[in-house]
């Protein structure tokens, strides 16, 4: 089956996005990263690829609050071909920042503020997908793989109507690092092809990454979300 | 802010800012304060019609997270950014008011807090004073305060001075120098007006300021080029010339460029090398340590890009006073180290982590001797495709600047790190504070890496700006610049201030005329200005103008060379040597579990966790390993996924062995930082260092003794190790002028990193105990040797020495490598402060397992446990490996027990695990 083509979008201060070209690659995708300036310039490159990833980082240093900036620029910039893409449903996925950035475009519900302990942290988590429609995450292992973010904590004014409505797409599972709502890692759109979440499933794709060494390696790896992304893309 | 408006916005909920507010007033012995709530603060120059505030509204604050009002406070604290400071909040807020379509407006932020609790309106001020506001670089005021905005009509100021120099006498030479700041000595002043007499002419205030800053000992290393003699009339080869000689003579074949250029350049592996560099930034972290780490990691991620590799990865090395110092001990003048430890931390965990570099290893180091002078010291690591050497500039080539434009920040930065603080350092030092933006670095890292074989050389502007960015690349060639072509922040920069500016995130390029278009396109698709300022020359004169008016005229053979060498007298120390008792230890329990909670030992995760050091997904030993991933590793692997190798990074710092023997000490660092690679899986015959000395004043006999003991101490252990030294840097004058009278200088404290080729990264080994059941060796002999021990830290003076180098290291170390390639040993910790026991509790905390020891590597238990000789590892090992380790490895091997459950038996007393675990973590006993 072919690679379908998948758009890894970078701002000024994304800085995950070979990170997940990397993981992409591995999972059958042909990612292409491209700075969100030329796509304002030429939104109809939107429309030749099958998949869109909003790489993490500190889009313009998170100035104003995370991924603010970044989310004004795309709403603005490549509003309409953005809901079109979704409207097609492309599956589409935003990462830690990318995440921030689709609940600032209004994508995806809730927000992000900042970490319980009022910090960056960089550590560990081991996520669960509960039963629910999110292409990316449906029956789903659970996985393990870093987190790296100062405003990760998940707000939402009804966390229980959202995950009645299947949109909670990953939590974390035993400590919850960052005072998200209802453990909250990662939710989904109502159709279940846009996913945003917190942790780094890109950093964790090749066993050799696993957190411990010298041990038998975590069963979970996080590629496993990126393949089902792109198989999505290969048979919608 | 007579017609202006602003935007008051707070967190809903707790803002996370004023926990840390509190607890810091807390340290700072202002106990009442019960709470500081922190808001935002954004001013706008003129009125707002309603609509318009409607939608900044929408654009500022997020309803689910913030509210905001646009009325003026009555009460509360508010703090401003003084005129010239960088303001990135209000920059963004002018981009996104852009971007949504609304009229430009003059835009700044600051901040408001309330503090509560019963506070005397002394006591409202001080915590204004001390903690709100950093008065470098803010103002603060009883709320409402006034902005300032950026005068955007100022004009431009080409007023140049001549300083009449050339009839002074010696004593208004010096005169001079002290109003000026110009940190240079009086052979070096009256070189300068020797020269200027032949020149017929007065120096311009430019040529006066670019002399000191090529001159200045940050610049052009006066003491380790010096001429100097013991006091018994020895001549002393010049230390830098010692260091070279010394990788001269290793002659490794992995060696690309060592001692030149911005970074040492090493290639492990064909068609690939790395750039290697590691930076102080001592002075500027002291007076304001968010802004100083943050710059200082900046400028050493630019000494990489300026080696033209791309970068992968930062370390940092950190030395703070104690952060429990009570208020009153605290010298005039001088932050509190918690302070200064919460903002270095910040700084370069921001820097690191939104330039997005990992920042996998570091120290961290608490000793009264850093209280006034803090130490950073950052690193950066760089890869590039294995290419010809660039030709350097050709006449003709234009001098291009790229990245972040020039301001007033960090004027004489290079002079003002030459100099000794005082009190009011802080005060008149303020411009020399840089303002990092690391996402404009990142940018124009993005952007080099797509201009490979568009220009001839390129290197960073550091300390001295663009004077010492042109003036090194000029040498021999010269060059003809206008410096009002040059990008400004704001206008009315003086000639010399646009010459010397430390603004931050600009690299100078060499470009062929027929590239710069190329080039120029480049940046503009990543949003990186560059900007021509001029052309090489070929004359070998450097010569720079503010439009047609010519400002400096130098020749570059004078600039660079015309320095007088400096002659100095050293005084060489004569450390207690051989053999000595040890120490007896009624409680070696109770010992262990203090050291385990000394601040040098104890868990560092609260710092670590702070950096990002998982992103490149190419960490495979990370700093933090172990079952809970809470302990510490030795060294750091790093490979990138689809890479077969590594490179380990290991470092080595020990300031007290610095105290008592400053020879023996440097041996003991290379050979710890090797240890460290080594432990980690790396090939102990391809090792490659930096050296970075923070000493104090070296025109103190003593204190230049110490440093000479130290540069030969280095080269021994480097010849021994065939490991050649590739790049380093000095930082001198690390001392304080009490109000007392006195001068305190830092211990003397050389950090060395290294850097080893790891041959397989699927075969890096970690510290944490694996498997019950498994054998523990130790590698290695243990010695009495207690001086400067961290035993000796809490029981005080043993009277013995410092470990002593061991000459079997080399050949061990490489048996070790074998070994460890292997793939069998489970587990490998080398041997550092704190001795056997504690490295033993270390392997057990991080494995969440316990050990059954029943035997000692030395007669003595308390040298066994709690000396500290060079050397050494802990290895875990199958039983039925152990035949085949001892072959591999070579005696002296000490079999010490078993790994076991979860208590931690030594012979004849036991500690249950979760109790070191708690004396580690800094939980309760």
């Amino acid at each position: 089956m072919s690679r379908p083509t998948a758009i890894v979008l970078a701002a000024p201060g994304t800085n995950r996005d070979h990170d997940v070209s990397y993981a992409l690659q591995l999972a059958g995708a042909a990612p292409r990263i491209v700075l969100l300036a030329e796509l304002v310039a030429d939104p109809g490159v939107l429309r030749q690829a099958q998949m869109l990833v909003l790489a993490g980082g500190f889009s313009y240093a998170d100035a104003l609050g995370a991924g603010r900036m970044w989310s004004l620029e795309l709403s603005h910039g490549i509003g309409d071909a953005l809901t079109g893409f979704v409207a097609e449903g492309k599956p589409v996925i935003g990462i830690c920042n990318g995440f921030q950035v689709l609940t600032g475009t209004g994508l995806l519900p809730g927000a992000l503020g900042h970490n319980a302990s009022g910090h960056f942290q960089c550590e560990w988590v081991r996520l669960d997908a509960p039963a629910g429609h999110c292409i990316w995450t449906h029956d789903l292992d659970p996985f393990e793989c870093p987190i790296a973010h100062g405003e990760g904590r998940y707000v939402h004014s009804d966390p229980a109507a959202l995950a009645a409505a299947g949109q909670v797409a990953l939590r974390y599972a035993g400590r919850n690092p960052n005072g998200s709502v209802d453990d909250i890692a990662g939710v989904c759109d109502p159709t279940g092809v846009v996913l945003g979440l917190m942790p780094h499933p890109e950093n964790h794709v090749i066993h050799r990454q696993t957190a411990r060494r010298g041990m038998q390696p975590s069963p979970g790896l996080g590629l496993a979300l990126f393949e089902r992304g792109v198989r999505y893309a290969q048979e919608r | 802010m007579a017609s202006g408006v602003r935007l008051t916005i707070r967190s809903k909920g707790a803002d996370p800012r004023s926990a840390g507010l509190v607890a810091d007033a807390h340290a700072l012995g202002l106990t009442s304060v019960t709470a500081i709530d922190v808001a935002d603060i954004v001013f706008f120059e003129s009125e707002l019609p309603a609509v318009h505030r409607a939608e900044l509204e929408a654009v500022l604050v997020h309803p689910l997270l913030q509210e905001a009002t646009w009325d003026v406070p009555a009460h509360g604290i508010e703090t401003a950014l003084l005129p010239g400071v960088t303001d990135p909040a209000a920059a963004a807020v002018e981009l996104a008011m852009q971007t949504v379509g609304l009229p430009s407006v003059g835009v700044a932020t600051g901040k408001h807090f309330d503090v509560l609790g019963h506070l005397s309106t002394t006591e409202l001020a001080s915590i204004a004073r001390r903690l709100l506001a950093n008065q470098v670089i803010e103002r603060w005021a009883l709320a409402p305060i006034d902005a300032h905005f950026i005068d955007a009509d100022a004009t431009a100021d080409v007023t140049v001075d001549h300083v009449p120099i050339r009839a002074l006498d010696d004593d208004a030479l010096q005169a001079l120098s002290r109003e000026r700041g110009l940190s240079l000595d009086l052979a070096e002043l009256q070189a300068i007006a020797v020269h200027y007499r032949g020149v017929g002419r007065e120096p311009t205030d430019v040529e006066l300021e670019t002399l000191a800053q090529t001159w200045s000992e940050h610049c052009s290393h006066k003491t380790f080029r010096a001429l100097i003699t013991t006091e018994t009339g020895d001549a002393i080869t010049p230390l830098l010339r010692q260091l070279r000689d010394t990788t001269d003579a290793i002659d490794a074949p992995f060696v690309r460029s060592s001692f030149v250029g911005n970074a040492g350049i090493v290639s492990y592996v064909a068609g690939t090398t790395i750039a290697v560099k590691a930076e102080t930034h001592n002075h500027p972290s002291a007076i304001e340590p968010f802004g100083g780490s943050n710059t200082g990691v900046g400028g050493v991620i630019r000494d990489v890009m300026g080696a033209a590799h791309h970068p992968i990865a930062i370390t940092d090395i950190l030395c703070f006073g104690p952060t429990d110092l009570a208020a009153d001990d605290l010298p005039e003048g001088v932050l509190h180290p918690r302070l200064v430890e919460s903002g270095v931390i910040a700084g370069v965990a921001d820097y690191g982590n939104k330039i997005g570099l990992p920042t996998v290893a570091g120290a961290v180091l608490y000793d009264p001797g850093y209280v006034a002078n803090p130490l950073v010291y950052a690193g950066c690591i760089g890869v590039a495709a294995e290419t010809a050497p660039l030709p350097g500039p050709q006449p003709g080539d234009l001098v291009v600047v790229i990245g972040g434009r020039t301001g007033r920040d960090g004027l004489r930065g290079a002079t003002f790190s030459s100099a000794t603080m005082d009190a009011t350092t802080g005060d008149v030092a303020g411009a020399s504070v840089q303002i990092g933006d690391p996402i404009i670095e990142k940018l124009v890292i993005d952007a080099m890496a797509e201009c490979h074989g568009l220009y001839t050389a390129v290197t960073d502007c550091g300390a001295g700006g663009l004077s010492s960015a042109v003036g090194e690349m000029a040498e021999g060639v010269g060059a003809d610049v206008d410096v009002t072509l040059a990008p400004l922040k704001y206008p009315g920069l003086r000639p010399w201030e646009i010459w010397l500016s430390e603004a931050q995130e600009r690299m100078v390029f060499a470009v062929p005329p027929a590239k710069w278009q190329a080039m120029h396109d480049v940046c503009a698709r990543h949003g990186v200005e560059a900007t021509s300022l001029g052309t090489f020359t070929g004359d070998g004169v450097l010569r720079v103008r503010a439009g047609e008016v010519t400002v400096l005229e130098l020749d570059t053979g004078f600039l660079h060379d015309g320095r007088p060498q400096r002659s100095m007298t050293a005084q060489l120390p004569t450390p207690r040597r051989g053999d000595a008792d040890a120490p007896v230890c009624a409680d070696p329990a109770a010992t262990l579990l203090a050291l385990l909670a000394h601040p040098n030992i104890a868990s560092k995760e609260r710092v670590i966790r702070r950096y990002d050091h998982e992103i490149r997904g190419a960490t495979v030993v990370r700093p933090l390993v172990g079952a809970e991933r809470d302990g510490h590793a030795d060294g750091v692997v790093l490979a990138a996924p689809a890479d077969e190798h590594g490179l380990a990074i290991g470092i080595g710092v020990n300031p007290w062995f610095g105290l008592a023997d400053a020879e023996y000490m440097a041996r003991a660092v290379v050979d710890e930082a090797i240890r460290n690679v080594v432990a980690v899986g790396a090939d102990p015959d391809r090792v490659v260092l930096l050296d970075n000395f923070s000493w104090g004043d070296p025109r103190r006999p003593s204190t230049l003794g110490e440093l000479v003991m130290a540069v030969q101490g280095c080269c021994e252990a480097a010849a021994a190790h065939a490991a050649p030294f590739v790049s380093g840097k000095d930082s001198l004058n690390n001392e304080y002028l009490g109000s007392d009278g006195q001068r305190h200088a830092v211990p003397p404290t050389l950090v060395i990193t290294a850097i080893a080729h790891v041959p397989q990264a699927a075969h890096a080994v970690t510290p944490d105990l694996k498997l019950p059941g498994s054998v523990l060796v130790q590698v290695g002999d243990t010695r009495v040797e207690f001086a400067g021990s961290h035993y000796e830290l809490l029981h005080g003076d043993t009277h013995g020495v410092v470990p002593a180098p061991v000459d079997a290291a080399p050949a061990r170390y490489r048996g070790l490598h074998e070994a460890l390639r292997s793939g069998r040993v489970l587990s490998c910790h080398d041997l550092s402060e704190g001795g056997l026991a504690v490295a033993l509790a270390e392997m057990a905390i991080a494995g969440r397992l316990g050990v059954l020891i029943d035997q000692l590597p030395h007669r003595d238990p308390t040298a066994a446990l709690f000396s500290e000789s060079n050397a050494r590892f802990v290895c875990e090992l199958m039983p039925d490996d152990l035949a085949w380790f001892i072959d591999c490895v070579g005696e002296p091997i000490t079999v010490l027990g078993e790994v076991t459950g979860a208590e931690f038996q030594m012979p004849g007393w036991s500690v249950p695990l979760e109790q070191l675990r708690l004396a580690f973590a800094g939980g309760p006993e």
